[in-house]
């Protein structure tokens, strides 16, 4: 994924708070992922407009982290879940 | 012993009935008539207690799940309860406009079964004429209301060649996802082991078509595979561990740590008309009975893999060994491994013919 690549959830993946764990899981067929933080943060704000450009600039900003840096390891994120067909690019 | 952790997954098998009688069906050979089945209202208040308890994911099973007439407002009972709902299907019993009532009750996911890639295997292994074709007219409509589909193609001696064309039908049906599974021997599977066992050049063969597959259809079709695990040197980390992550509940309400578990007879198992769920999870003896490691005998006791694979399948080392602690005869370990390969051996070249469809009468003898 390229910084102007815009991510999105397809339907039938979804963030879901797991109220007995107390933390983020996204759902998705046969899986059930714990998140943490980061990923949450990463994955709360995949909506299928923002970029990946964006979205990495919006995290540099709230956590006052390199751009570069969190954009390379937003990629690297949201790539493994494309690989499991749990994330698409619009 | 390290504290119990909430299950994450339900599979609540609805109902025993189905139109089809796949000789490998994993439904007991004694199956519940549809007069023991759970009532809408107790399906509801199971599912109630399943997500309090932090059940994250719910299988709709069967048998073939869409016999149930309340399917729709299981579903719906299911998505308040906050689970991710996955209907697992033949796809017989669906319509049009079934799939869209379930569409707006919320159904997450649908995980159709494939018997064989054609008309003619499909239909004999399923035993039912035209059900193939129905089967393919229900993935359109799948497709159309846009569910995320799963295929799921149970591979055996009989239809293991079709494996390459079954990969493209997944494709073509726009299916994100197949499970490629060899045949587990549960419930009528037992019963058909001659006519069903691949044969070791089979099971090899699979797994090449299986890796190859991936590289090339890597981010377009996930694929997993559960390979022929008679012909294996490890078994598989069955339900990934005794009671850790699943709970399944049997159409009449008796409550499961596999679908399996009731070929122990030395355990007895609750039922969700009596007690509460909680109570069955944490302290049932049943489900107690092989949780963690502690209850391990050698070899499995010294074993650096024992929290890799937790000993295998407590019901294939009681079908096989005759002893639920023992270790699964599978694992390469066992004193038992070796009855296991002569009997793989044996079975896959058996008579291809003597096949026992599934019926609602337990055949004798
Ligand atoms: S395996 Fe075949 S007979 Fe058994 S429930 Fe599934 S479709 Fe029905
Ligand atoms: S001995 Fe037991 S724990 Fe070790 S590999 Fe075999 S089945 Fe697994």
């Amino acid at each position: 994924m390229t910084p102007g690549d815009t991510p999105l959830l397809p339907r039938g993946v979804r963030l879901h708070f797991d109220r007995v764990r107390e933390g983020w899981v996204l759902l998705a067929p046969e899986r059930a992922i714990r998140l943490d933080a980061i990923g949450h943060a990463i994955l709360s704000r995949v909506d299928g407009t923002r970029s990946l450009g964006q979205i990495a600039a919006d995290l540099a900003e709230a956590f006052d982290a390199p751009v570069d840096d969190v954009t390379r390891d937003s990629a690297e994120f949201l790539d493994a879940l494309a690989e499991r067909r749990i994330v698409e690019v619009a | 012993m390290e504290a119990i952790r909430p299950p994450i997954a339900m599979l609540a098998e609805l109902t025993h009935r189905c139109p089809l009688s796949c000789p490998y069906c994993s439904n007991p050979v004694e199956l519940a008539a549809r007069d023991s089945e759970l009532s809408t209202a107790q399906w509801l208040s199971v599912f109630r207690q399943a997500g309090e308890m932090g059940v994250l994911q719910l299988h709709l099973s069967g048998g073939e799940p869409a016999s149930r007439r309340d399917l729709t407002d299981l579903v719906a009972g299911a998505r308040e309860a906050g689970f991710y709902t996955n209907l697992i299907t033949s796809g017989i019993g669906l319509t049009e406009k079934r799939l869209a009532e379930l569409d707006t009750a919320g159904l997450d996911h649908v995980q159709l079964s494939l018997q064989g890639t054609d008309a003619a295997m499909a239909d004999r292994i399923g035993g039912y004429k035209g059900g193939f074709d129905r089967k393919m007219a229900v993935a359109g409509w799948i497709g159309k209301i846009g569910f995320p589909l799963t295929l799921n193609f149970v591979m055996h001696r009989g239809n293991m060649h079709q494996l390459p064309r079954a990969l493209e039908i997944a494709l073509e049906m726009g299916a994100r996802r197949i499970e490629v599974a060899t045949v587990q021997f549960h419930g009528w599977a037992m019963l058909n082991r001659g006519a069903l066992m691949p044969n070791q050049a089979q099971a090899r063969e699979a797994s090449r078509v299986v890796a190859e597959a991936r590289a090339a259809l890597k981010g377009r079709l996930v694929i997993d595979y559960v390979p022929a695990d008679y012909h294996a040197s490890y078994p598989k980390p069955c339900m990934g561990g005794w009671a850790s992550t699943g709970i399944n509940v049997a159409p009449d309400g008796t409550v499961l740590p596999c679908h399996a578990a009731q070929t122990i007879k030395s355990l007895t198992f609750e039922n969700a008309r009596d007690t509460k769920l909680r109570d069955i999870w944490y302290d049932s003896p049943a489900f107690n009975a092989f949780r963690g490691t502690d209850w391990m005998q050698e070899p499995c006791r010294s074993c650096e893999r024992k929290t890799v694979d937790f000993g295998g399948c407590r019901c294939q080392a009681m079908a096989l060994a005759g002893d639920p602690a023992a270790t699964d005869p599978v694992c390469v370990k066992s004193p038992d491994h070796g009855v296991v390969q002569k009997l793989a051996a044996e079975f896959s070249e058996g008579d291809d013919s003597a096949l026992t469809w599934r019926s609602m009468t337990a055949p004798v003898g």
